[in-house]
């Protein structure tokens, strides 16, 4: 099944697609929804701001692209960024974002010690199953760089949880989209493991 | 809870990992690209890649190097060295790099920290400080460049400060003074340095047994610490590295 990588200006794309390459994944990187349309599943990653993204992603129509897939139930995996703006609102410049999921994106809070952005390796402590964290062991660490986190509204919807200073979700699921704070593609073997979960799901 | 980087440091000359002192004496100690897997197969957090050619015309030697390590290895590094402008930066981004970083330039031209946040953000640009020394400085410490040969009128402290204030994601301190003697990270600058920024602290410059990472680690208060010889020429794995420093009680990634 062909993987669509929605391309919407935010970062840089190139660890996404040397991976998936790595993999051996049937995919292709795109910003226009035509093209993206045929794709039976969806990694939306993402680095960046979130408005800024948020006015890409409505100008170019893929905003309501990732909503309709979203409505479809085709597979999806935020990474980064694009795990903050499926919720409904982003603190970073007030962004109304995808609203696909109900939650905002909460900044980290300064406070003494803590630096921001969480950048290097944390701990992922699984709360509940989900065939993402297939063959990837309890408590694995994964490479984050971020100054919001998601915050989804209902506490059903955490997968997993990371402490930075406060427990926040860094993986939640809605319906058939998954959304990982952390960035599996630059995660070595145990963020891999979970890019292949998805590919093979 | 966030754990502690280990960050090995390859400089590479023409497209080989070589190893010197002070730029100067170069030997060649391998295929940066397989000592990268290597690496990475022990457990590194990070790599950084220092570009020590010479010369401009030979810098598609260091792009496809960076290309082929992105397409092995599945963790962040960083390159650095011969990086002159924007252009410069991205190229190396686009060739799989998540991070650059400016030394030099930094300082003859501050702006261009600012400039490289705004296009690819704060966590791509990382800036190395090489310091020294100095007590005619307020904090005790000079800014030096070209590899510590050039000595310049900037204190290392308030360096720091504006280097964060420009929009840099990470520093790389190197010290000047214990680069080379394998007597261990200079702590007093790099807790210093690192308790007077809100962004990660990397140190760097005199490591030879695990104790000076652990050193560095619980006094130095670094959020990460770079190593070159101890694993390229002394035996050392980062494996090995790595479960002195959790023994510690310090948390790092196994």
């Amino acid at each position: 099944m062909k993987i669509g990588v929605v391309d919407y200006k935010a970062g840089n794309l190139k660890s996404v697609e040397t991976a998936l390459k790595y993999l051996k994944a049937n995919f292709i990187i795109s910003g226009n929804s035509r093209d993206l349309a045929g794709c039976g599943k969806i990694i939306f990653p993402g680095v960046g701001e979130a408005l800024s993204a948020m006015n890409v992603l409505n100008k170019s129509g893929l905003a309501a692209f990732m909503k309709n897939s979203f409505a479809s139930d085709i597979p999806i995996l935020g990474i980064c960024l694009g795990s903050q703006i499926v919720l409904d609102t982003s603190d970073e410049n007030n962004a109304v974002c995808l609203g696909l999921v109900p939650g905002r994106a909460v900044r980290f809070t300064k406070t003494s010690g803590l630096k921001i952005p969480h950048m290097g390796w944390n701990q992922v402590e699984i709360i509940r199953d989900h065939y993402i964290f297939n063959g990837v062991p309890d408590n694995s660490s994964f490479y984050f760089v971020h100054s919001y986190y998601p915050a989804p509204q209902s506490s059903n919807d955490v997968v997993a949880v990371t402490e930075y200073g406060k427990t926040f979700s860094s993986v939640f699921t809605s319906r058939n989209l998954v959304a990982v704070q952390f960035h599996p593609e630059k995660s070595g073997e145990t963020g891999l493991q979970m890019l292949l979960n998805f590919i093979k799901h | 809870m966030l754990q502690k980087r280990i960050i090995v440091c390859l400089d590479v000359k023409n497209g080989r990992t070589t190893k010197g002192i002070k730029f100067q004496n170069n030997i060649d100690i391998g295929d940066p690209v397989a000592m990268a897997e290597l690496y990475y197969h022990q457990g590194v957090d990070e790599l950084v890649f220092y570009d020590i050619t010479a010369s401009t015309e030979k810098r598609s030697i260091m792009i496809d190097v960076v290309r082929r390590v992105a397409e092995k290895i599945f963790i962040p590094f960083s390159v650095g060295g011969g990086i002159g402008s924007l252009q410069d930066m991205k190229q190396v981004i686009m060739a799989g790099a998540e991070k650059v970083s400016v030394n030099s330039l930094a300082v003859k031209k501050p702006e261009i920290i600012t400039e490289g946040a705004l296009h690819f953000g704060s966590q791509c640009i990382v800036v190395g400080m090489d310091v020294k020394k100095d007590a005619d400085m307020e904090s005790g410490y000079r800014i030096v460049i070209h590899g510590g040969r050039t000595p310049v009128d900037l204190d290392a402290l308030s360096w720091a400060k504006e280097v964060e204030r420009r929009g840099a994601g990470e520093i790389v301190l190197n010290s000047i003074d214990a680069d080379g003697t394998k007597d261990g990270y200079e702590l007093n600058l790099t807790r210093m340095i690192s308790e007077s920024v809100g962004i990660p602290v990397v140190a760097s410059g005199g490591a030879g047994i695990p104790q000076h990472l652990i050193d560095v680690f619980k006094e130095g208060k670094a959020d990460a610490a770079l190593i070159a010889s101890m694993v390229h020429l002394d035996g050392f794995t980062v494996g090995e590295i790595k479960k002195e420093i959790e023994k510690a009680g310090i948390p790092v990634r196994m």
